[in-house]
């Protein structure tokens, strides 16, 4: 039966000899080498689940009052988008829990992504021949982070609604040419015009999944194209020859274990617990707003760094050159990415290593990069934590105003300490493996004497 | 004699209540509920509603004025608390303890009023909040009739709403939703507080990320070289 | 019939009974070859059961209507399906197939030759051109320039030529405030330690430019623009200057001489405003005072705007503070 299958696809196709080849790829082996495949497999969930949404979703904005099964709305007005998501959540079976699979998927996305990104980074896998692959990953990631947040938002919900307003902000904010861009989106002044709403709905179901799906067509062609990096674990591994276990029969059922491992996580937690009750949050209005309101956590960075800029506004004859959310909203991000965009190239420049390379470091082999890398995470994060002061302040008693000024200094003075600490320890760590290496091969030479 | 006994029985209460008070709100409030200085304000006409309402959430007694009362246990007995409260209810003419009536309201009539007037700083399912200098309680352990106090009150920073802006049937409604929202529908699964994004962003690091890492290293595991 | 028997038979023992799978017996095996284990099979086998089982029970849940925790059932049989399933696969790498150890060469760096023929093709191609680098050049210059135009429709997304649009309100002269029902307010109502959301008479509530909130200040602590405040009474934005929520807390202080003054705050990154002193920024990230409607009252007592507001509102924009907000 095999032989029958195999011998028709290669008639029709000729594929034998790819396939072939195919089976016997090499994977090296290492845990954090499947990072980058968890996102693979979130992503096809999302589009599959995403799929059954559309099915049931009203991108329109128009008002309706509410006459359905949820007692709570009863003669609430609404948009319809709104309410078809109301309806799909309480009234339409397996809704609910195709909806928050989707959405668990979407925040597991970005964290797979982000894993994927850190592994890649302190493992020095960016460098050529793999900076383009790196590139295309890099985009991934601020696409996955736009398509999260219009699919959120268009819910139009209480907590959604509020986020776009901060965004159609920040939009604004963009020194000279804010306003147009702003109302150019939007189509007028916000909330602005009804073609608003599909316009979220196209870019998150039509035009970002195709874009995020080609550039990962196009990352693992160039990751299989190139080859998969490695770990120098012995002698037989090098820069001209990789080891690791095949497709076939090795890789197949560990890849496939992954992926369903991976929907089992995701369906277990769609199922049971609880993401954006958007019919306790009520529906979005412009004069309305709830305490606590947070965007979801891949977006916590950008709230906290509009948290902790000091208030002013930079106002210049008359013309508010630059609003305040600017820095926050959108400095700030395109500061991190742009480091992100441009590592490798910077490392070449900074290190004078322009070689390629197929061998990984492990962190510790280049202390000034990871002490750089960790002192870039320290930033993004403690900005990250400064958007939770107010429920630590809720929880822990700490002062809100306190804890920002706290954060205010820390940002700044933080990851310079991380990394000329984080760069010693790493040469400390080193140098501890070097004496050890001369103090065994002491012992084996005075072992054979 | 029975009507002797019944005229008397409130002057009783209302005399024990006046040493309750002179042991435990003086200091403060003043020897005869007329405020003092810095340290308390005035009780004349705040009524048996008030008394009520921080005797009972046990904000007060308070030890520093300065801080923000806060919910904590009663350690007044409750024949206690009836005396203080109709000693303070005595000084001058203020309201009376309300008494409402919930299921006389609708909840969704109350969600639109929480909405409008409290979720700002209550959050929108009563999970309380920040506002600049003070915190937010949550409303899960307040009683029907400790919100229909504190919504007429006004307590600490709470602006107060009066039966003009909100009345007692617009009150009802809202503590119908109030209600409500103590147990919403939780058709989703473990709610996680109902805070948001912020517990499910630990849920996704901490639950989903750690799972799949442990995944990733359980079926990552390396070959015998 | 004894043949339908033995089909029967015969499909019985291929499905259940055990040998060795067929390989090819007139070549060399070109994966490594290992031992059955046929207890680790059986185990297989067993949780390939559970997923069909896990599998019906999903659709037996399904099929109930109205079932309560449905989602969390629906959830957990689906998940558990799957996750048995990632057992399976854990199962078979570790114990059921052979795990190589296979080395293989990294493909070239470059491929030096091909690249110097690829760019030898190209160039030999032009022979020719006699002004290459000008047609290039050229090409280029017409091709970008047809690339403009054909992104020029783009702009007709939003007004991005009229943002004069983000001043505009529904307040003007006269217009009488209401609250969420649509009735009108008068002074009497706005009680002091109490707030109030309001918006101009017959507008959409849903424009930026409606929302007010209200609020009584005591005279004596009023400390600017006391004819925009009949006996007190101020009128703000709700829409917060900084990034566009809407402000719904009030801060009322029961005990003045130690609690803090009125405020009023946004919820998104508290911003606090002072509605005694022209909605001045006194806290949070803020860069520009919430704008003021100047209120008047008339002679049934009815609350109205004087005029719009005295800057644009809402999240600020290069322009914003040139020129005031208007109405037509």
């Amino acid at each position: 039966m095999i032989r029958g299958i195999v011998r028709f696809v290669d008639e029709r196709t000729g594929g034998s000899p790819f396939l072939k080849k195919a089976l016997r790829y090499v994977f090296p082996d290492h845990w954090s080498f499947l990072l980058g495949e968890v996102a693979l497999y979130v992503f096809m969930l999302l589009v599959a689940t995403g799929v059954y949404l559309t099915f049931f979703f009203d991108d329109s904005r128009s008002q309706t009052v509410y006459h359905g099964s949820y007692a709570p709305l009863h003669g609430a007005s609404m948009s319809r988008a709104y309410e078809s998501v109301v309806h799909l959540s309480l009234d339409v079976r397996a809704g609910l829990l195709m909806r928050q699979t989707h959405h668990w998927a979407a925040d597991v996305f970005v964290a797979a992504i982000v894993l994927h990104l850190l592994r890649v980074l302190f493992t020095g896998a960016f460098r050529k021949p793999r900076d383009l692959t790196y590139v295309v990953g890099a985009t991934m990631l601020v696409l996955a982070l736009l398509e999260g947040y219009l699919g959120y938002s268009m819910v139009d919900d209480l907590l959604s609604g509020m986020g776009l307003a901060i965004g159609y902000s920040v939009a604004l904010s963009l020194p000279i040419v804010g306003a147009k861009f702003a109302t150019l989106l939007w189509g007028g002044p916000f909330p602005g015009s009804d073609a608003f709403w599909p316009r979220m709905y196209i870019a998150h179901v039509l035009i970002i999944p195709i874009l995020i799906a080609v550039l990962l067509s196009v990352h693992l062609l160039l990751v299989a194209s190139r080859h998969h990096t490695q770990f120098q674990k012995s002698e037989r591994e090098s820069e001209q020859t990789v080891v690791g276990v095949p497709t076939f029969p090795g890789q197949a059922p560990r890849s496939l274990g992954l992926m369903f491992g991976t929907w089992g996580v995701l369906f277990l937690l769609g199922g049971l617990a609880q993401i954006n009750p958007i019919w306790l949050w009520g529906p979005y209005h412009v004069g309305d707003s709830t305490n606590g309101a947070q965007p979801d956590w891949y977006l916590g960075w950008l709230i906290g760094a509009l948290r902790l800029v000091p208030s002013f506004d930079i106002v210049i004859g008359g013309y508010t050159l630059v609003p305040n959310p600017f820095w926050g909203g959108a400095l700030f991000p395109a500061v991190v990415f742009g480091l992100l965009y441009l590592w490798p190239w910077l490392e070449r420049k900074l290190s004078g290593d322009i070689a390629f390379h197929n061998l990984l470091e492990r962190p510790r082999e280049n202390p000034t990069r990871t002490g750089a890398l960790l002192a870039i995470v320290v930033w993004v994060f403690l900005v990250f934590m400064a958007g939770s002061a107010d429920r630590v302040y809720v929880f822990l008693g700490l002062s809100y105003s306190h804890q920002i000024w706290a954060y205010r200094v820390a940002v700044v003075v933080l990851p310079v300490v991380t990394f000329f600490a984080i760069r010693r320890v790493c040469r400390e760590l080193l140098a501890g493996e070097l004496v050890r290496e001369i103090q065994r091969d002491a012992k084996d030479k005075a072992a054979v004497t | 004699m029975v009507t002797l006994l019944a005229l008397a029985a409130p002057a009783a209460a209302a005399d024990s209540g006046k040493s309750l008070y002179a042991a435990n709100c003086s200091t403060c409030h003043g020897s005869i509920g007329e405020g003092n200085g810095m340290r308390g304000p005035t009780l004349r006409n705040v009524g048996a509603r008030a008394a009520d309402f921080y005797l009972r959430t046990g904000y007060m007694p308070l030890e520093d004025p300065g801080r923000q009362p806060t919910r904590s246990r009663v350690l007044f007995s409750e024949q206690d608390v009836r005396r203080l409260v109709a000693y303070v209810g005595s000084l001058g003419h203020g309201p009376v303890i309300p008494h409402p009536q919930p299921s006389r309201g609708t909840v969704s009539v109350g969600q639109k009023l929480f909405a409008d007037h409290c979720a700002g700083c209550h959050q929108i399912v009563g999970e309380g909040g920040y506002v600049t200098g003070a915190r937010v309680p949550p409303l899960e352990d307040a009683t029907d009739r400790q919100v229909a106090e504190a919504v007429r009150i006004g307590p600490y920073l709470m602006p107060r709403f009066s039966k003009t802006q909100l009345t007692d049937r617009d009150l009802n409604s809202l503590i119908a939703y109030i209600d409500y929202a103590k147990h919403p529908d939780d058709a989703g699964g473990w709610a996680l507080g109902h805070l948001g994004p912020w517990p499910e962003g630990m849920v996704t690091w901490f639950l989903a990320a750690a799972a799949l890492v442990g995944l990733c290293v359980v079926i990552g595991k390396r070959l015998p070289s | 019939m004894s043949r339908v028997k033995d089909a029967l038979v015969s499909a019985v023992v291929l499905l259940v009974g055990r040998a060795a799978p067929s390989a090819r017996p007139d070549r060399e095996p070109l994966v490594e070859q290992g031992s059955p284990s046929p207890g680790w099979e059986v185990v297989v086998l067993i949780l390939l059961a559970l997923v069909a089982g896990c599998a019906i029970v999903f659709m037996v849940l399904f099929s109930f209507e109205g079932l309560a925790h449905q989602t969390q059932y629906l959830g957990l049989a689906l998940g558990a399906a799957f996750v048995l399933l990632a057992a399976i696969c854990i199962v078979v790498a570790n114990k059921l197939i052979v795990t190589e150890e296979l080395e293989e060469d990294y493909p070239d760096l470059e491929h030096s030759a091909e690249s110097d023929d690829v760019e030898q093709v190209v160039v030999d191609s032009g022979s020719r051109f006699t002004r290459g680098r000008l047609v290039k050049l050229a090409g280029f210059g017409a091709l970008g320039t047809l690339g403009l135009a054909l992104i020029t429709p783009a702009l007709s997304l939003g007004p991005a030529f009229a943002t004069q649009k983000l001043k505009w309100t529904p307040w003007r002269r006269g217009r009488r405030l209401v609250d969420s029902q649509g009735a009108p307010l008068k002074a009497s109502d706005i009680e002091a330690g109490s707030f109030y959301t309001a918006y101009p008479e017959g507008a959409d509530r849903e424009l930026i430019g409606s929302p007010i909130v209200v609020v009584r200040v005591p005279l004596a602590d009023l400390k600017s623009r006391h004819d925009w405040a009949p006996q007190g009474i101020v009128a703000f934005s709700k829409i917060c200057t900084h990034a566009g929520c809407a402000i719904s807390l009030y801060r009322k202080p029961t005990f003045v001489p130690v609690e803090p003054r009125p405020a009023l705050v946004c919820p998104c990154h508290y911003s606090t405003f002072d509605p005694a002193d022209g909605g001045k920024v006194i806290f949070g990230p803020a860069g520009r005072a919430l704008p003021q409607l100047p209120l008047a009252v008339d002679a049934k007592g009815y609350l109205r705007a004087q005029a719009n507001f005295d800057e644009p509102i809402g999240p600020s924009w290069w322009g914003v503070r040139k020129g005031k907000a208007y109405t037509t």
